[in-house]
């Protein structure tokens, strides 16, 4: 009953969208603005039906209704409340549905703002985004169906269907085969919801986009409108990854946070080309120029987010991460297909009109630093998107099926992140429009020789590695001139208006909060490459079968086996518990108790490892659990990440920095002015 | 000629540096600037050395041996997961093998020759570079190197006029509270 | 705006009709990336080689050393079968058709063959040795094989008819041995 009701409501959220869609474009050819209104609100529509559904769908879910296929596949009946509804997105279909009302969510309350001087991009912005909406909704409905049930045929066969088949019965499976552990990690609650979020939000500056080439504004309206919106879709992509590398660090158990593999890096793609974005319409802004690469990037964004979907959805690529094979491949593809072709149908017709206004005049100009960073973004991109296909294309023409993988991303991405991490502190110093070798060399000279002091230590400290001391000193130079960045402007501020240098401080960044904010991201980012560096050269591990009592040694780590616990839990979990005491140069500094845990109901394992974080290293201890696990023996694998909490902290700090850039400005302070007495009495009038 | 006055050699100096006199050079130096950066930066990167070639050990392959060779290859089975950390029964009978082979005094490029002879060219950690595969590490350097064409292209051809564009907004701090204020009145007309 | 009107057309004036070359990479390259992936989502959706179908050639070198083809098996009922030593339902159909080799092997009209996937020599060695089995096996070099007939996994069967056609799939173990001899009977009258 609840499993029809909300079929059906999704069922006419597909017709209200079609009709939205065709009512649009309706009132935008033929300029009626009835047809427009119609539309917009049948957009608006869209989310409460789909809310409804997704409500019946969780319901159903958390009621423990084994009947519905869906239900019966992610849920038990060991299963708390709270991961019965995040088990809403850990499936196919479900989490299908639930992009659908994401998009459903953002589509509304795009419609919600005001519209009065944009009114020629309302029906274009709807068209893409119901469209967009449409097909998702198409997928649900006709080949991922959340609401099928399990009948029992005559035969005894047992099919899912939505509708009763003829002569068959209801079947109650006794329990359902839960949820997959890795999933019910909080890290892995989260990830999906930020992920997609970041994902879904990036279609409305698409939609824009789209709007702004159909209707001929190849201004930078459509970048001002969406300027906090793309920077709020991209905050949830960059939380979503982060939050995807920390769950795979915590619950993995393979000591490491990102693996190259096909499906992330499908979501680390548009985050490549919106940060590419959000770089380059600061220059149109400013400047008016790259016009039609901001179309570029914008409509690969969007493009990059469907080909991500598709990759991971389809079967196309078989991976740890993707869901299993199944029919909405055909459909995606059509999709796709539709979407590329038009995209780039547009922007050609529309190429001569999207020239530049201004004209660069030096190329050491900020404008031209803007343009190499979008370049080593592309540079990136063109990395992982060919690193992804080409298995496709080996397999296609030679037959033989090839592993692309980390060395291969690491080594030649390497060099590209170093010139980005170069260009951060490059670029603050150089002005815009015209700063020449000898100007722009002035001001770097001095942060370059001052930051050389930290490769220096390192070397002094015993750290000889080229790559690491290269990594160390370009982070110290970019802390050093984004932190000289703040201390300039506190420090103007403060002469000018006599606050002290803290108040300066604040109130500078409060007006300026997309530049200050953006220097926070910055600075994220340093940190976070200290942490990179620090775990990617410098990880060491071993590994070792240990009886009760014995020891196993790593550098200056000393870890004694004392004991194992295997226990039962309430939740339906076998878990082998073992306590390893840890001394750190002869000093005993604590226990660690790494577990397996054993899901009885899906008959899968997981091991959670123990860890020791402090700034300098984490220690990080697993139990091998394919070993057999007793007091006799057990078999341990030790990470030491150096440096990984930098990582941690300063994607902290990173996240601190988006939300200051998004964060929307006070209003600017009254300046006092003198007018005459005349001119103000007729302003008044 | 008048004596060059203060304010004079000041404007003079202006004018020279928002002059577009040295672009050539500027460029060269540029380009030149970002190929030793990336030359230097790959050059600079270890090279993941590998565990040492050893064909006579007399002692038996440690745990940390076997994943020092597993760390470099993946699953037959299982896609894009590294053979020291895969789970499962096939993957812990190919360890086994590496300790196998280990054990006789094989190193690590012979038991990776092994590895996909029996398995296929799928179990290394890149494509092996013969054939079609050479592609992989050509394109991408190839298609940077041409976008920094592209871009240099660009660049010079935005080079067009001394700069005569007044319209934009005055380079200090405040530019972005002046779009503010221009933004909210023009807000309230 | 009119002077951007006017800017155009005096562009428009000064430099030639830019070659559309762009345009056309720009349309190639999508092209050829829909191809690639319409190409690469029909070989997911494949599945294994079906029943009608002209059987794949292989060659399969046997753990003692012997070449086997299947184009020189002509004129014979071959049963191909991958299995692994890790693979658990595959033990339920060994015995079955190992007797049902002994069955057919004096009449030399019908050939077993073994296909070892993703193995260890030394645990499929033990393997073939707990179920006594004595035609011909061997390890699937560089999985070649399996890639050909686009199988999913272990354990499958399949039957290949006098004239090199597929006419029996199984994706399963065998449940019994006249499963097995139900299968092969029909094609040795052809």
């Amino acid at each position: 009953m609840i499993a029809n009701i909300g079929y059906g409501i999704l069922f006419i959220t597909l017709l209200v969208s079609i009709y939205g869609v065709g009512a649009a474009y309706y009132g935008a050819r033929k300029n009626d603005p009835r047809w427009i209104e119609s539309a917009r609100l049948s957009m608006l529509l869209t989310f409460p039906l789909i809310t409804l559904s997704s409500l019946s769908l969780i319901y159903l879910l958390v009621t423990g209704r084994f009947e519905h296929q869906f239900v019966q596949s992610v849920t038990s009946s060991s299963m708390p409340i709270y991961l019965r509804v995040t088990a809403l997105w850990g499936g196919q279909s479900g989490s299908l549905v639930f992009w659908s009302w994401l998009l459903a969510a953002f589509a509304s309350s795009v419609t919600l703002r005001k519209w009065d001087r944009d009114r020629e991009f309302l029906p274009w912005v709807i068209v893409v985004s119901l469209v967009t909406l449409a097909f998702f909704l198409i997928l649900v409905v006709f080949f991922e169906n959340p609401f099928t049930r399990f009948w029992q045929l005559p035969g005894g066969d047992i099919r899912a269907a939505m509708f009763q088949p003829q002569g068959s019965s209801l079947f109650l499976p006794r329990d359902g085969t839960g949820l997959n552990p890795l999933l019910r990690h909080p890290g892995m609650i989260i990830h999906p919801p930020m992920l997609y979020l970041g994902f879904v939000s990036f279609v409305v500056p698409f939609a824009f986009g789209i709007a702004a080439l159909v209707t001929g504004r190849t201004d930078d309206r459509w970048i001002r409108i969406t300027r906090r919106w793309s920077l709020v879709a991209w905050l949830f992509l960059s939380l979503g990854l982060l939050l995807g590398g920390r769950w795979a660090y915590d619950v993995l158990g393979w000591g490491g946070y990102w693996g190259w593999d096909p499906v992330e890096i499908a979501a680390f793609m548009p985050w490549l080309t919106g940060t590419a974005f959000l770089h380059s319409v600061m220059i149109q802004e400013k400047r008016g120029m790259l016009k039609r690469w901001n179309m570029v990037l914008i409509i690969l964004t969007y493009s990059l987010v469907i080909f991500g979907t598709f990759l991971t959805r389809s079967g196309v690529l078989s991976s740890v991460h993707a869901f299993a094979q199944s029919a909405i491949g055909p459909l995606f593809f059509a999709y796709i297909g539709l979407t590329f072709t038009i995209s780039l149908a547009l922007l050609l017709s529309r190429w001569d009109e999207l020239k530049a206004e201004g004209e660069m005049t030096s190329l050491l100009s900020r404008e031209a630093l803007f343009l190499l960073n979008n370049l080593l973004f592309m540079g990136i991109l063109v990395v992982c998107f060919w690193g992804v296909i080409f298995p496709l294309i080996s397999e296609l023409v030679t037959g033989q099926k090839v592993t692309v993988g980390p060395p291969f991303y690491e080594r030649a991405t390497a060099p590209l992140f170093a010139g980005l991490l170069l260009l951060m502190g490059i670029a603050p110093l150089a002005a815009w429009r015209h700063s020449t070798f000898k100007t722009l060399g002035r001001t770097v000279w001095k942060p370059s020789l001052i930051s050389l002091i930290v490769p220096v230590y390192a070397f002094i400290r015993g750290i000889h590695q080229p790559a690491a001391l290269l990594g160390f000193w370009l982070a110290a130079f970019v802390a050093f001139v984004t932190l000289h960045e703040f201390w300039r402007g506190a420090r103007a501020r403060a002469k000018r208006s006599g606050e002290n240098l803290f108040t300066a401080l604040w109130r500078l960044a409060g007006r300026n909060r997309r530049r200050y904010g953006g220097y926070i991201i910055h600075l994220g980012v340093v940190l976070m490459a200290i942490g990179i560096i620090g775990i990617e050269i410098f990880q060491v591990e071993t590994q070792g079968t240990l009886a009760q009592g014995e020891q196993i040694t790593l550098e200056n780590y000393t870890l004694t086996y004392n004991s194992l616990a295997v226990f039962d839990t309430d939740d339906g979990r076998n878990v082998a518990r073992a306590v390893i005491g840890v001394e750190k140069s002869g000093d005993y500094v604590g226990d660690l108790h790494p577990r397996r845990d054993y899901y009885l109901d899906s008959q899968q394992p997981m091991t959670i490892p123990g860890v020791r974080s402090t700034w300098e290293e984490d220690l990080y201890v697993l139990l091998v659990d394919w070993q057999p696990v007793s007091t006799n023996s057990a078999t341990f694998k030790v990470y030491k990440n150096p440096l990984v909490n930098w990582l941690w902290f300063g994607g902290l700090v990173f996240i601190f920095g988006t939300l200051v850039a998004a964060w929307p400005d006070r209003d600017p302070e009254p300046v006092p002015v003198r007018k005459k007495k005349s001119s103000y009495a007729a302003a008044e009038a | 000629m008048p004596p060059l006055k203060l304010e004079n050699k000041m404007t003079f100096r202006k004018q020279f540096a928002r002059s577009n006199i040295p672009n050539s050079v500027d460029s060269f130096w540029i380009l030149t600037f970002i190929a030793a950066l990336a030359l230097s930066l790959s050059l600079a990167l270890p090279v993941v050395s590998s565990a040492n070639a050893q064909s006579d050990n007399p002692q038996p392959p440690t745990d940390d041996d076997v994943n020092a060779v597993a760390k470099q290859l993946y699953c037959p089975v299982c896609e894009n997961t590294p053979l020291d950390v895969c789970p499962t029964q096939a993957c812990e009978e190919w360890r086994q093998l590496i300790y196998d082979k280990l054990a006789l005094g094989w190193n690590e490029d012979q038991i990776k020759v092994y590895f996909v002879d029996q398995y296929g060219d799928r179990v290394l950690a890149e494509p092996p570079a013969r054939g079609l595969n050479w592609l992989v590490y050509i394109i991408p350097p190839l298609v940077f190197l041409v976008g920094l064409f592209v871009v240099y292209r660009a660049l010079q051809a935005w080079k067009k006029t001394p700069d005569t564009d007044q319209s934009r907004l005055p380079d200090n701090i405040e530019s972005d509270e002046y779009i503010q204020r221009l933004e909210e009145d023009l807000k309230n007309l | 705006m009119s002077s951007d009107l006017t800017e155009n057309t005096i562009q428009e004036a000064q430099t030639p009709k830019r070659p559309r070359w762009g345009r056309l990479l720009a349309w190639l390259g999508l092209i050829a990336l829909l191809l690639l992936l319409f190409t690469a989502l029909r070989r997911s959706q494949q599945g294994p080689v079906g029943v009608g179908k002209k059987a794949p050639d292989f060659t399969l070198t046997t753990f003692d050393g012997d070449q086997i083809s299947l184009s020189e098996l002509g004129g014979k009922v071959v049963v191909l079968n991958f299995w692994a030593s890790w693979c658990k339902p595959c033990e339920q159909e060994a015995a079955d058709l190992e007797a049902a080799w002994r069955l057919y092997q004096p009449g030399a009209e019908v050939v077993f063959l073994g296909v070892d996937w993703t193995d260890t020599e030394v645990k499929a060695k033990q393997y073939l040795e707990k179920f006594d089995i004595t035609y011909p096996n061997g390890p699937d070099l560089g999985t070649r094989i399996s890639q050909a007939y686009r199988t999913t996994g272990v354990p499958e069967t399949y039957i290949i008819d006098k004239d090199g056609t597929l006419a029996y799939v199984k994706f399963s173990p065998f449940i019994s041995l006249n499963e097995i001899t139900n299968a092969i009977d029909p094609l040795l009258d052809e």
